[in-house]
Parts: structure tokens; C-alpha cells; sequence
């Protein structure tokens, strides 16, 4: 009778828990993204819906280092973790072809996304394959490289003097590629540790791609034909051996110890006033004009990536879309968030909290604009900009360029031809691998 | 008479286990562990053994087609993989070399009367219970150029340990001297302890000296216990991963355990990280047969 009993009050309480976290299930939403200051800006957001629907919204997040690694777990194990995802742009491919991301066509041209949100966004955070009007993400958190400066150093008289008399021009934001390069050679004074420039150097993932873009890009090169795949006369044009060369001349002007250097370490040199000038996303910027997590938080400014040789000015693009997860027992209710995540107020309300909104109407406003230092550089950069392979196989072509691409900038193997050609041999293997372009 | 005491005590124990019989006591704790070795151990074996021969990517939902031994042909063929296994090769001698080194000389200083004997030996162990994560971020800030102790007190100025190709590599050696040398310093203790000592009063009686007694007395003793060390470090350094990622990003550190961690959890070349598992499996074992093999060699002496 005794066992009996406590069967039935067990089986009863079994039932409750599970009625509870159904119910729980039912009110809740998770959201997955990298570890950094606009997923928290996100989380607020999220409060927000919380507050107006009682759906709550969680943003879990992972250090950059596993953020791929471990969204791609999941994904792989097919599991419900998560309902939405802020994937990377290189991961549409993988997310799309893979089944990991449900099809948003028909609600992308619902809310006429194609015609609210800045035109690079939609092509390099939404859709899969390129042209083909198919849409896996909603754009979320614009983003781009810029630069950040020390606004000190460069109105000093007696250094503005002093490089004039070298240079025979004035010390000023860099208007050019050259410009850059010389301001980086003014300021590399080992003896008084302070150093030119700051540059993405790691060869983990995307750093090295997305700082030797901003080269490339602005030389006039390209990384290939995203149409046919074929990269030969591309990835190793003289505009892009010049690129490169030019982006390794950089290397010479950087703080010691500079060869594994990604967001954090460019956001210290100038913090902790190793450099002149840093080479960051824009989403990383709040914490230079923040006091408490940067000194020198008055004297910093910020300008756009500068042009190449021949005027060509473009920028290697970061930002996020947010999908959802075609493992989730929730899509109805994510698709709720998104609808609700896409309305003017909302966009409005994103970048107030510091998100970088992908709303063409909201970047183009005068309170946008003047919001922070940088806001203005990051709207000219945001119709400037063009991003890596988003092919399925993204990460085996990262893997070739940070093989190829930096026992040459940094241990100064081979010249910048060899490098690109053996760069343009593995790419074309890797493609013929997957049938693209045959 | 002894039979019926271990009779006794079977079935006193057999009382004391609530009536379970020995056969059931044997079950209860080898059924789990054949379970859990078949479930965790050899069934991902056998089940990544066939992966290997597929272009399986786990990243797609596409499923696996069978290509044979094409990714063992391509990863045979590929320099960048042969480069991995050079580096892992070098870092293994260099590494294990110097562990034997400075752990085998501590022993010997150590294998001496000197005060306070117990409490050196104990601080001598603490590198190698650390983590290796803490190990890699803690000697990172030691090498880093600009406030790192070790370039202030070598006065060598803003040398870059980890960030030069060409050191980085040694860098991540040091680094693991420096946490495995005490293992190799505690077996060694303990293989010199084991020499009896009236060798060493029939060679002074002879009027041997210091190297003629190390080289025909000391090192031969300790030889055995010598290699069981080298046996276990070099298994160890070839699967060498936490360390050399923490500490570099360098192509010329980038270990095969490295690459593979890259093929499989950040390309999803899964059915290839497979093959690349299984040839680094065949190596290792390889490797620790010939050394097994001279084990005994030296036994037999």
C-alpha cells in the first residue's frame, strides 16, 4: 500500500514537473551568439519583448574562440538548444545547404526586408546562394572594420610639424592606403614603446581574412568570381600581390609580440597606448569611448578603412544575421520575435542600446549618425563593404588562406606572388572537391 | 586446514554482501566497465574506423559515400600534413629529450643527503599538478615581450618567444619541460633509490670513478625505469594539444593533434579527420612498440 502510494505521488509529480517546463518551453525563446557587448545590447532588447509579450528571451552566449565549433555541434547533433542563432555571414552556406536554417523567403519578402535593410546586409547576412533570392537570416548586427586613432598624438603640433618636414604633407587621418602606411612608419618608435599601427594578425579562423581584406578590397583586388568560383586571376591579381605586400608592409610598424593579434589585442594598443592607430570591427569601438575601459577614451577617434592606390575604398565586412534554428520546437514563436524584431521602433530602439542596426532608414538618420564618434565612419563603411566565400566549405578555404597567406606576413616565407598562386592552386582543389564552377 | 579458512571467509563475505554470490559480485563491477568500454571506447573506434573511409561531413545532413581509402591517399599526399608530423616529431624529441635531461639531473642532486630533502622534492612536483590550460596562459604572460618576466630577467629586451616562427615552437617545449621534467625526475628517484648500494662500495673500494660508475652501474640500473618514463612522455608529447593552441598560434607550432582538431571541429572534414586519427593511432603505436620492444632489451641485460 505504502509503495503504492508513493507511486502515485510520484507519477503525479512527474507529471506536474513535465506540465511546468512544457508551459515554461512555451514562454521562452533562446538565442545564440558570441560572447560580446551587442549580444548583451540584445539581451536588453530581449527584455523589452519580455515586457510587452511575457515571452522570455534569452541570449546564451560562448567566447568567440568555440562560438562556430559549438553552434555546429549542435547543429550537427540536430538539437533544440537553441531557436534562433546570430550566425556568422560565412556560415549561410553551411547553415542553409546543411538544413540547419529554416527558409525565411517568404517572410523576407512579406516585410519587404530586400527594400528596408541596407543592400550589403541583406546580400552578405540573409541570402544563399548570391542572387538567388533566397533568404535564410534576418540582418541583425551590422558590422564592418574600421579604424580607431589617437586623436593626441596626431594634433600634437610638434609631431604634425615633424611629419610634414618628412612627408611633405599633413599629419591627418590617413585619406589613402600610403597615407596610412607613412603615419604607421612616423609612429613606430620602439625605443619609446610606442608603435604605428595595430593590424589583425591571427591565423585562427577569420582574423587574418578579415584584416587582409581591407586591403585587398581597396586595391582594387578580389577574392574570386562569387558566381563561378574560379579565383585564378583573382586571388593572385597584381592587385592583390600589391594588396598584400602593402598589408605585410604594415606588419613592420606593429607593437613586439604582434603575430597572433585579433579584436582584443587591437583594442589594447589603444588602451594601454602602444599604437597610433588600430584596425577593429566596429562593434568593438563602444569600449575605446568608454572611460572606465579606456583611458584614453577622449583622445581616441575613428575613421573609415582609407582607399587603395586607385581610389577604390571598401571594407571587410563582420555583422551578423539572426536565423532560426530548423531544430527548434519553436519556430512560430521565433518567427513572433522576428516580426517584432524588424519594426521601426524596434530597429529604433537596437541602436539606441548600442546595436549596430541593418535598417537602411535608421543608419541614414541624423540621430544615428551622431550617436557616438564612430557611428558616422561605420554608415559611410556599411555601403562599402564585401565579405568572404560563404560556400558550405568556408572554413577548409579559411584554414588554405591562413596556411598560405601567414608563414608569408609574418615569418616572411616566399613573396606575396608565390603566396597568392599557391592560395589560388588550393582554393581552385578545394572547389573542384565540392563540384563548384565545373 | 587453509582451504576451510578461505571457505569460511567466502562465505562470511558472501553473508556480508546480502547474499549476492561471487559470480554476481563479479558482474556487478565488470558488466559496467565492459559496458562503458564498449559504448565509449571501442564502439566510436570501430564506428569512426568506417567514417574514415567516407566523405562524411558532420556539418551537412548529407549522408556518408563511401570513397575507400581516398582520404588516407590524400592526407598521405598532402605537404601540409607532412609538415604537421614534422613539427610533432621535433617537438616530441626535443620535449621528451629535455625532460629526460633536467628531470634525470634533478634526481641525481636530489639522490644525495642534502637538508630539507622531502619539501624540495614536493615544491619540484607542483608543475605537473597544474592544469595545462592555467600552465599555457601562465607561461604565455611569462613570454610576452612587453611585460613578460622572463625577456627582464635574461635582459634580452623585447625577443619574441612566441610570436617568432622559429622559436615558438621550442618555446612551447620549454614550456613543457618545465611542467614534465618532475615526473621524470620522481621515476628516477625512485629507479636510483633501487640501486643496491654495495655497487657503489665494491667500485670505490676498486677505486672506479664518478663516470665510470654512472655510465656502468648508475644509468644501466636505471635504464628500465628510464625508458618507462620516455615511453610515457613521448605518448604524451605526440598527443600534445591544450598547450602548443594556448600558447601559439604559429604554423611552425601547429602540432598534428592541432590540424586534426581543426580538420574535424572547425572544417567538418569529419570522414578525413577520421583517417587522420587513425594514422596518428598507427604511429603512436608504432612508435611505442619499437620503445616497448627496447624495454625489454635492456631488461634482458
Amino acid at each position: 500500500m505504502r509503495k503504492l502510494v508513493t507511486s502515485v505521488l510520484a507519477g503525479i509529480g512527474l507529471t506536474l514537473a513535465c506540465g511546468t517546463s512544457v508551459y515554461a518551453q512555451e514562454k521562452s525563446l533562446t538565442i545564440f551568439w558570441a560572447e560580446w557587448d551587442p549580444a548583451n545590447y540584445l539581451q536588453e532588447l530581449g527584455n523589452e519583448y519580455e515586457k510587452e509579450t511575457g515571452v522570455k528571451i534569452t541570449v546564451e552566449t560562448t567566447p568567440w574562440s568555440d562560438f562556430q565549433t559549438k553552434a555546429f555541434t549542435e547543429f550537427n547533433a540536430h538539437g533544440d538548444a537553441y531557436d534562433m542563432v546570430v550566425g556568422d555571414s560565412q556560415w549561410l552556406g553551411a547553415g542553409s545547404t546543411g538544413g540547419h536554417y529554416v527558409d525565411l523567403t517568404d517572410f523576407f519578402n512579406k516585410h519587404k526586408l530586400g527594400e528596408v535593410m541596407a543592400p550589403a546586409t541583406v546580400k552578405y547576412y540573409a541570402e544563399y546562394p548570391g542572387g538567388s533570392s533566397k533568404y535564410w537570416a534576418i540582418p541583425l548586427e551590422g558590422d564592418a572594420v574600421g579604424w580607431s586613432y589617437r586623436k593626441d598624438w596626431f594634433e600634437d603640433p610638434k609631431e604634425k610639424e615633424a611629419f610634414k618636414a618628412k612627408y611633405g604633407y599633413d599629419l591627418d587621418v590617413p585619406k589613402d592606403f600610403k597615407a596610412l602606411r607613412d603615419i604607421a612608419e612616423f609612429f613606430y618608435r620602439p625605443d619609446q614603446k610606442r608603435y604605428g599601427i595595430a593590424i589583425y594578425t591571427d591565423n585562427s579562423y577569420d582574423a587574418m581574412a578579415m584584416g587582409f581584406e581591407n586591403a585587398l578590397f581597396s586595391y582594387g583586388g578580389e577574392l574570386g568570381d562569387y558566381s563561378t568560383y574560379k579565383v585564378d586571376g583573382f586571388i593572385n591579381s597584381d592587385k592583390a600581390v600589391a594588396a598584400l605586400d602593402a598589408y605585410k608592409e604594415l606588419y613592420k610598424f606593429t607593437p613586439p609580440g604582434w603575430a597572433k593579434s585579433f579584436f582584443v589585442e587591437d583594442n589594447q594598443a589603444i588602451t594601454e597606448n602602444l599604437a597610433a592607430m588600430s584596425m577593429n570591427y566596429f562593434a568593438f569601438f563602444p569600449s575605446l569611448i568608454n572611460e572606465a575601459s579606456n583611458p584614453n577614451a577622449k583622445n581616441t577617434g575613428f575613421f573609415a578603412n582609407p582607399p587603395g592606390p586607385d581610389g577604390d575604398q571598401f571594407a571587410a565586412l563582420g555583422g551578423q544575421g539572426i536565423s532560426i534554428v530548423s531544430y527548434s520546437q519553436k519556430q512560430e514563436e521565433a518567427t513572433k520575435f522576428l516580426e517584432w524584431f524588424i519594426k521601426d521602433e524596434t530597429q529604433k530602439k537596437w541602436a539606441a542600446l548600442g546595436g549596430y542596426t541593418c535598417s537602411a532608414a535608421v543608419l541614414k538618420s541624423p540621430e544615428f549618425q551622431n550617436a557616438t564618434p564612430y557611428n558616422k565612419a561605420f554608415y559611410e563603411t556599411m555601403f562599402k563593404v564585401k565579405d568572404f566565400w560563404a560556400v558550405p566549405e568556408y572554413a577548409e578555404l579559411l584554414q588554405q588562406l591562413n596556411q598560405r597567406v601567414y608563414p608569408y606576413m609574418i615569418g616572411g616565407e616566399g613573396t606575396a606572388k608565390e603566396t597568392l598562386d599557391a592560395l589560388a592552386a588550393d582554393w581552385n582543389a578545394t572547389f573542384k572537391k565540392y563540384g563548384r564552377g565545373q | 586446514m587453509a582451504t576451510t579458512m578461505i571457505t569460511t571467509l567466502d562465505r562470511s563475505s558472501r553473508a556480508a554482501a546480502r547474499g549476492l554470490s561471487d559470480i554476481s559480485i563479479r558482474n556487478l563491477f565488470i558488466i559496467p566497465t565492459v559496458l562503458f568500454l564498449i559504448v565509449f571506447n571501442i564502439f566510436p573506434l570501430i564506428y569512426s574506423l568506417g567514417y574514415s573511409f567516407t566523405d562524411f561531413r558532420a556539418s551537412t545532413n548529407a549522408p556518408a559515400n563511401f570513397v575507400g581509402l581516398q582520404n588516407y591517399r590524400d592526407l598521405l599526399n598532402d605537404p601540409f600534413v607532412w609538415n604537421n608530423f614534422a613539427i610533432t616529431a621535433k617537438y616530441v624529441i626535443v620535449s621528451v629529450a629535455g625532460q629526460l635531461f633536467v628531470g634525470f639531473g634533478v634526481a641525481m642532486l636530489l639522490n644525495r643527503d642534502i637538508p630539507l630533502k622531502g619539501l624540495l622534492t614536493t615544491l619540484l612536483l607542483l608543475p605537473m599538478m597544474l592544469s595545462m590550460a592555467v600552465v599555457g596562459l601562465f607561461w604565455k604572460l611569462l613570454y610576452d615581450p612587453s611585460w613578460g618576466v622572463i625577456n627582464y630577467f635574461l635582459g634580452l629586451g623585447n625577443f619574441e618567444w612566441l610570436a617568432d616562427p622559429k622559436m615558438a615552437l621550442y618555446a612551447v617545449a620549454l614550456t613543457d619541460i618545465w611542467m614534465w621534467s618532475p615526473f621524470v625526475m620522481l621515476l628516477s628517484l625512485a629507479g636510483l633509490s633501487a640501486v643496491p648500494k654495495h655497487l657503489y662500495e665494491a667500485a670505490a673500494i676498486d677505486r672506479a670513478g664518478p663516470f665510470y660508475t654512472f655510465f656502468r652501474i648508475t644509468l644501466p640500473l636505471v635504464a628500465p625505469i628510464l625508458m618507462i618514463a620516455v615511453i610515457f612522455r613521448t605518448m604524451e608529447a605526440f598527443k600534445t594539444f591544450d598547450l602548443a593552441y594556448i600558447l601559439t598560434s604559429q604554423p611552425t607550432a601547429e602540432l598534428i593533434s592541432i590540424r586534426l582538431y581543426k580538420m574535424a571541429f572547425q572544417e567538418w572534414q569529419t570522414g578525413r579527420s577520421c583517417a587522420l586519427a587513425y594514422i596518428v593511432l598507427i604511429m603512436v603505436l608504432a612508435i611505442t612498440n619499437i620503445y616497448v620492444k627496447y624495454l625489454n632489451k635492456v631488461k634482458e641485460r
